[in-house]
């Protein structure tokens, strides 16, 4: 009897505060698998932004910088340059990354600054209590805009993969959700991609994540899967919109998607 | 026999791992109560189990753990004994 499936080393022993059917214990796992691939863990730093994932530092044995509300990619600027050899990421929220802090982003990337931004769009401000956020769907109701969004008053959701791929620093920007075991495996490999990136020193990487957060949104988690697949996706198309470093491995043939095989 | 472990006192009942496997052998179970106050996910030492591993890969809580009879070499990224 082998062991095929375990919780990463990086991982802590320690139960995650996210609520039930929350995809931010999918995403720390993910980063975890993949500093311990690279061996990064001694010579990684984490940098969350304000929400949920704020407690980045109780669940994650790496180094851990707190940084102001939608200022991480700033503060991640800073520890990159000075401590360049060492693998630095910002772990924001879309109210952190895309609302309060969409100016240091962009110009973190237009700077191509050689770190990788993973961003957690559930298109709600989580912790908070379920504000709308400039990622918030058309028509979504929120505490805040209790009759739906209203793109008269509110404006229309921001797409900050699609907005920050033209940017020539910017080396790698994608797309991918977690709603489904399949998914998951896509978003590693993209995840795999970005942490490339950024060891091959090819400039600033960019990795939205579509999230459940069933509790803002007043769904089951059952419910919360539908409503991704039927309206996030709708809104927030998938895939890779910029790897410069594309040619040798986005040629490779895809990985065996156990998902639909048959085993 | 393929098995799969779940950590069912921190288990928060998503049912996501429910929706994920094919051959329905995770089940969350009314009749228990984990000291967080959620039911659940219970495996049913189902035989079927072909330990595809798309119910851990969806955990968001990452409590379970996958154990093949022979198989394929651990996933490269997984720490696995």
């Amino acid at each position: 009897m082998q062991k095929i499936f375990a919780r990463p080393a990086t991982l802590l022993d320690t139960g995650f505060h996210f609520c039930p059917g929350c995809h931010h214990g999918i995403v720390h796992r993910l980063l975890c698998e993949m500093l311990d691939h690279y061996g990064l863990r001694e010579r990684a730093v984490g940098v969350p932004g304000v929400g949920c994932g704020v407690f980045l530092y109780d669940y994650i044995d790496i180094d851990v910088c707190e940084a102001p509300h939608g200022r991480a990619t700033a503060v991640a600027t800073g520890i990159k340059r000075v401590q360049p050899d060492h693998f630095v990421f910002t772990y924001q929220g879309d109210g952190d990354l895309g609302a309060i802090g969409t100016a240091e982003v962009i110009h973190a990337a237009n700077r191509g600054e050689n770190f990788t931004v993973i961003f957690v769009n559930n298109a709600v401000y989580g912790m908070t209590g379920g504000q709308m956020a400039p990622t918030t769907l058309l028509g979504q109701c929120t505490t805040t805009s209790p009759a739906g969004r209203d793109s008269r008053n509110d404006g229309y959701p921001l797409h900050l993969a699609e907005l920050l791929a033209p940017l020539e620093g910017v080396a790698f920007a994608a797309r991918v959700s977690l709603h489904t075991p399949a998914h998951v495996k896509k978003a590693r490999r993209a995840l795999q991609r970005a942490f490339e990136t950024q060891l091959e020193k090819r400039g600033f990487s960019f990795l939205e994540f579509i999230s459940a957060c069933p509790t803002n949104w007043r769904l089951t988690p059952y419910q919360s899967v539908e409503h991704i697949e039927k309206n996030m996706l709708r809104a927030f198309p998938l895939g890779t919109y910029k790897d410069t470093g594309a040619p040798a491995s986005a040629a490779a043939p895809e990985e065996e998607d156990t998902a639909n095989a048959v085993l | 026999m393929n098995k799969i472990t779940i950590r069912e006192e921190r288990c928060k009942g998503c049912a996501y791992c429910v929706l994920a496997c094919k051959r329905e052998l995770i089940r969350i179970d009314p009749e228990r109560i984990n000291n967080l106050g959620y039911n659940p996910a219970v495996f049913s030492n189902g035989e079927a189990c072909t330990g595809c591993a798309l119910c851990a890969e969806i955990c968001p809580e990452v409590l379970i753990e996958v154990f093949r009879e022979r198989g394929k070499v651990a996933l490269k990224w997984q720490n696995a004994e």
